[in-house]
């Protein structure tokens, strides 16, 4: 493999970060608005939440990526390939970021949402003064490891034709005949990427669980 | 732009196939996984460096890196290893191989919250090393970890899709095939998410079905 092979791998490579922050940054803002709507006390909000986060936890990440990929057209949208697979990605982390984090406000104790409205606070500033503050803390450990979970999944991207890593591995390894050799640094470059996020996710819950024990 | 669903219920019979040949990847896998996670676990409670650097490494790297990148590498080093298997059974092993992975880091978390007092007890009864591994750490470890196991086997299910990039036998391979020939790209993976979305619901409540009836034996 030589260095041109490398650079074209490095180039998916930018496109898999690329992907990832995408993916990750819309996850974050509609996430937050999923996991809201689940823990609220109007029927009409939680259940449709409940239905997103079971529709992407019950479907494989490929077929939400084949269906905006190929529904996206058909409703209006003609979005580049990039677009497409970001707008998915998104749907997919908004869903897994949402349950993560309902179950992060459900864990913030009770008490301090009915401290905050003794003190009288309004309901906004009670959720997200006093108890997403705590919720986000706990639920880090969990959400670093759903970033590393997103990172592996843009490689899917590769199977609707868009060239990010995975996809530039298998362009590489067609060319020069050395799969096992070409898979293996593809390999490592997401190795690379991810292990260190979970090895600090890890430590995150290592040092929230030793606090919780004190 | 109209749809037409006609092509996908027309083509009932091979996407009933197709999902029988989900199952059986998504079953062959979880039981390879098993095998991989409770031996992975045994060779790390024998707490020798080497063998358990292995085993953690193994852990690590499967776990790190994405599964179509793990199955593309499998496809292409079986055959260089002497076995030649058709891209059915190269999924099953990689799925088995991936999932083992994760298989050994749950089951290790349930033996690990067997209190040691218990294991010594077992000893102390007169139980061999791996009686009490058997009776004392295995069972009620797998009554811990029976609800991660179940989420583990549905992300399995889930995962089986990706097997298509090598056109292992499985509902979504069936899908593209169904969608070369009829060009109905949207109709054809919206059926398939569907298909999907039943496999995950019925197979979440049948696992749930089995674990009340497996582990409903008092706690105490």
């Amino acid at each position: 493999m030589g260095i041109q092979e490398f650079t074209y791998l490095l180039q998916g490579l930018a496109w898999t970060l690329f992907l990832t922050a995408i993916g990750f940054a819309g996850g974050i803002f509609f996430g937050l608005v999923v996991a809201l709507m689940r823990v609220s006390p109007s029927a009409w909000l939680r259940v449709p939440a409940i239905c997103w986060i079971g529709l992407f936890q019950g479907t494989p990440l490929l077929m939400q990526l084949f269906v905006a990929y190929f529904g996206l057209p058909l409703i209006g949208f003609d979005l580049p390939a990039w677009g497409a697979v970001s707008v998915a990605l998104t749907a997919h982390a908004s869903a897994f970021l949402g349950e993560i984090w309902r179950g992060a406000i459900q864990a913030v104790p009770k008490g301090q949402s009915e401290a905050a409205q003794a003190l009288g606070l309004h309901g906004v500033s009670r959720m997200f003064d006093v108890v997403l503050p705590q919720a986000f803390k706990l639920s880090l450990p969990a959400t670093v490891g759903f970033l590393v979970q997103l990172l592996k999944g843009t490689s899917l991207a590769a199977i609707v034709g868009f060239i990010e890593l995975a996809r530039a591995g298998t362009i590489v390894s067609n060319q020069i005949y050395r799969p096992l050799l070409v898979f293996g640094v593809v390999g490592a470059m997401y190795f690379a990427m991810c292990w260190p996020l979970s090895l600090w996710g890890r430590t995150l819950e290592r040092r929230m669980a030793a606090g919780q024990a004190k | 732009m109209t749809l037409d669903f006609s092509v996908v219920t027309d083509a009932w019979q091979s996407l009933l196939f197709g999902t029988l040949g989900t199952l059986f990847l998504a079953f062959s896998g979880m039981i390879i996984a098993m095998v991989i996670g409770i031996a992975g676990v045994v060779i790390l409670r024998m707490q020798m460096w080497l063998p358990s650097l292995l085993v953690t490494a193994f852990v690590e790297v499967v776990r790190n890196t994405p599964f179509l990148v793990q199955i593309f590498f499998v496809f292409f080093a079986l055959p260089l290893a002497g076995i030649r298997l058709n891209p059915t059974m190269t999924a099953v092993i990689a799925l088995g191989v991936n999932g083992g992975a994760y298989a050994i880091e749950i089951i290790r978390g349930g033996v690990e919250s067997i209190p040691k007092g218990q294991t010594e007890a077992g000893l102390a009864l007169g139980l061999h090393k791996h009686e009490v591994f058997r009776l004392i750490v295995l069972t009620p470890a797998l009554r811990a970890i029976y609800p991660s196991l179940s989420s583990q086997f549905i992300l399995l299910t889930l995962t089986t899709a990706i097997c298509t990039s090598i056109s292992a036998y499985e509902l979504t391979s069936v899908g593209q095939r169904i969608e070369a020939e009829t060009f109905r790209s949207f109709e054809v993976y919206f059926t398939l998410t569907g298909i999907y979305l039943v496999i995950s619901l019925v197979t979440m409540w049948c696992l749930a079905a089995i674990g009340r009836w497996a582990f409903s034996y008092p706690q105490r």
